[in-house]
């Protein structure tokens, strides 16, 4: 069952997590389990997988529902195939990130937390900095960073992605 | 221009093993393994080098080692490249291009407060490229024998393992970390228990920030006096200053500490289309803002910026220029910490939502005085309140811009618009 639900490759990689830490501390490899299988399944988790994980795990289902709901990279919903998070914090917003946003948005036809009709691309609700704050205005795209943006140069990046 | 952490910055091959031990590289390591120095010299030599914590609050390193429990048991050593203070871009610089400096640094750690384990926990926006450099430079260093078992012949052994979370700004606090490592959600303890007694796992356990790990091979290779007198004037050792804002060019520098402000504004060839300064948030968006005028000559270091009333924080130096309108800054420093609260104490999780609330309250032209007023007692009854250091985070920025700001305040209350046009 669970094997169908959590394919080998998946499996090995959750082994190899579970041996950075005691042998008894199961939920350690939570986090870094989730990030992988959520990689696996487009982008998104539900409950069949947070409960196979539990299972894999031998750790409770809310355990992993926990760490599934706390962290802001963890989706529970399908989104989008290509992630867009834009950092609109300080030194992003002295930059003109707002405007990198709306820009954003009007090219896409969508608003902030919305993905688009083609399912390609999902703009993040962003909160945080992105680390990157001497290259502001900045976006990761699918976890890469784009610093210094420009509306052109976002036309090149978005436009230069594939659909697949 | 002195270089500690961004030794090989410039280099060809930034983060490979080569390049590092190039420019003498692991050469601490190893001779801390063939002389079998005493823990107690290693933790002696940090502490009169005066390295001072990056991360945030700079507190003396060596003395934090010091408290580490004595006890045989197990220990660990957690390194915190969380890196997510709004204003802070530097240790994601150390992490792609000297990693090496990171993992010889938590070694030492290691070897020092008696770690069998070292872990470095990396913000999980550092999937793409830190994640990658991490994992690799930790794997060289296997091949080479400087981490794993009877390091080099000597008998040690220290595992380093790379670790990812998966975004929240409070993972950052170093309990909330631990809680992070063990699986659970990122929700501060309360200390006591501080980490050196019991940490992760219950273990006696000393957490550090990368910039800070980063410069421990650098000060045991080249000694105490050397650290020391790289500082300016009065003050001791380097940091990492993350310039951004309205400047020219925005950039990470490293410079002694106690380097003018002025000259900090000079390197980045000052403000940006030559506008006149207006204010700077010194230490990351945590820390008061004080006006242009007053940091200018300061010399940014750890006691001149608290007489002016703000801190040096985690070095993360955001300007801002005449065109700036504060009320829509704070605004924007107010959402982060309402959508970063753990939520785990009341002050703290109402407060911080009542800050942001007001402010786009302000913003939208339907505030009043009455709002000014909130805004300080919210403020108040969120300071010294709560579990970890983010209320606090939070009620200091407002604090300050009201008391720097206070005109552009009563004016959007008034006008119902910003003073800015
Ligand atoms: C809300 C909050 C967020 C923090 N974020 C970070 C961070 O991203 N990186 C960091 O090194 N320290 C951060 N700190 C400080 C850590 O708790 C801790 O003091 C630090 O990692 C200790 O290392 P140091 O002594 O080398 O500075 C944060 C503290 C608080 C209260
Ligand atoms: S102060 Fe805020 S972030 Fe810190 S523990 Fe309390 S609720 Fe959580
Ligand atoms: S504020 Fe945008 S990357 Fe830091």
């Amino acid at each position: 069952m669970i094997h169908d639900i959590l394919s080998e490759n998946v499996r090995k990689e959750i082994d190899s997590i579970r041996s950075k830490f005691p042998h008894d501390k199961n939920k350690s490899s939570i986090i870094e389990s989730l990030l992988i299988i959520q990689h696996e399944n487009n982008g998104y988790l539900n409950e069949e997988l947070i409960g196979a994980l539990a299972q894999y795990l031998n750790v409770q289902k809310i355990d992993v529902y926990e760490v599934a709901t706390f962290y802001s990279m963890f989706n529970l919903k399908p989104i989008g195939k290509n992630t867009i998070s834009v950092c609109t914090n300080v030194s992003c917003m002295l930059r003109n990130s707002d405007q990198i946003v709306e820009y954003i948005e009007k090219k896409l036809k969508i608003k902030i937390g919305e993905s688009t009709k083609d399912n390609k691309f999902y703009l993040k609700d962003e909160m945080e900095c992105l680390a990157a704050c001497n290259g502001a205005p900045m976006m990761q795209v699918n976890h890469v960073n784009y610093e210094n943006l420009t509306f052109e140069k976002i036309d090149k990046i978005l436009d230069g992605i594939k659909d697949d | 221009m002195i270089k500690v952490c961004t030794q090989t910055f410039d280099c060809k091959d930034p983060s490979s093993i080569e390049t590092y031990i190039k420019l003498g590289g692991y050469s601490a390591w190893r001779e801390i393994l063939n002389q079998q120095t005493p823990k107690s010299q290693i933790i002696e030599t940090i502490k009169d080098s005066q390295l001072k914590g990056k991360g945030g609050a700079g507190f003396l390193t060596g003395l934090k080692w010091s408290f580490i429990s004595p006890t045989k048991s197990q220990k660990y050593l957690v390194c915190n490249s969380d890196e997510s203070e709004p204003g802070t871009c530097k240790d994601r610089d150390i992490l792609r291009y000297n990693p090496h400096s990171v993992i010889e640094g938590m070694l030492i750690a290691c070897y020092a407060i008696g770690a069998s384990v070292g872990y470095n926990y990396l913000r999980g926006e550092f999937i793409g490229d830190q994640w990658k450099v991490t994992n690799n430079a930790i794997k060289e260093a296997y091949e080479h024998n400087f981490i794993g078992d009877n390091i080099l012949g000597s008998n040690v052994s220290i595992n380093i393992i790379p670790l990812i979370g998966a975004g929240a700004y409070i993972v950052g606090e170093e309990t909330a970390m631990l809680e992070s490592i063990e699986g659970k959600r990122g929700m501060p303890r309360i200390k006591p228990p501080f980490p050196a007694v019991q940490g992760l796992y219950g273990k006696p356990t000393i957490i550090n920030n990368t910039e800070t790990i980063a410069s421990v091979p650098y000060i045991i290779k080249n000694g105490i006096d050397w650290y020391k007198n790289l500082g300016a004037g009065d003050a001791h050792g380097v940091k990492m200053f993350c310039m951004s804002g309205h400047l020219n060019k925005p950039k990470v520098i490293e410079a002694p500490l106690g380097t003018p402000f002025s000259k900090l504004l000079d390197e980045c060839n000052g403000i940006l289309n030559d506008k006149k300064l207006k204010a700077v948030i010194p230490g990351g968006s945590s820390v008061p803002v004080v006006k242009g005028e007053v940091i200018m000559d300061t010399p940014m270091d750890y006691e001149p910026l608290m007489k002016i009333g703000t801190m040096l924080g985690s070095g993360g130096v955001i300007v801002m220029d005449e065109t700036t309108c504060m009320v829509s800054v704070l605004e924007r420093i107010s959402r982060f910490y309402y959508a970063e609260s753990c939520g785990q104490c009341t002050p703290c999780r109402e407060g911080t939502g009542w800050l942001y609330k007001t402010l786009v309250k302000i913003r939208a032209g339907q505030g009043d005085q009455s709002d000014l007023d909130l805004l300080n007692r919210v403020a108040n009854q969120i300071e010294g309140h709560c579990i970890c250091a983010l209320g606090d985070a939070a009620a200091m920025p407002v604090k300050s811009f009201l008391t720097n700001f206070w005109n552009e305040f009563e004016y959007y209350v008034e006008k119902k618009q910003s003073m800015i046009i």
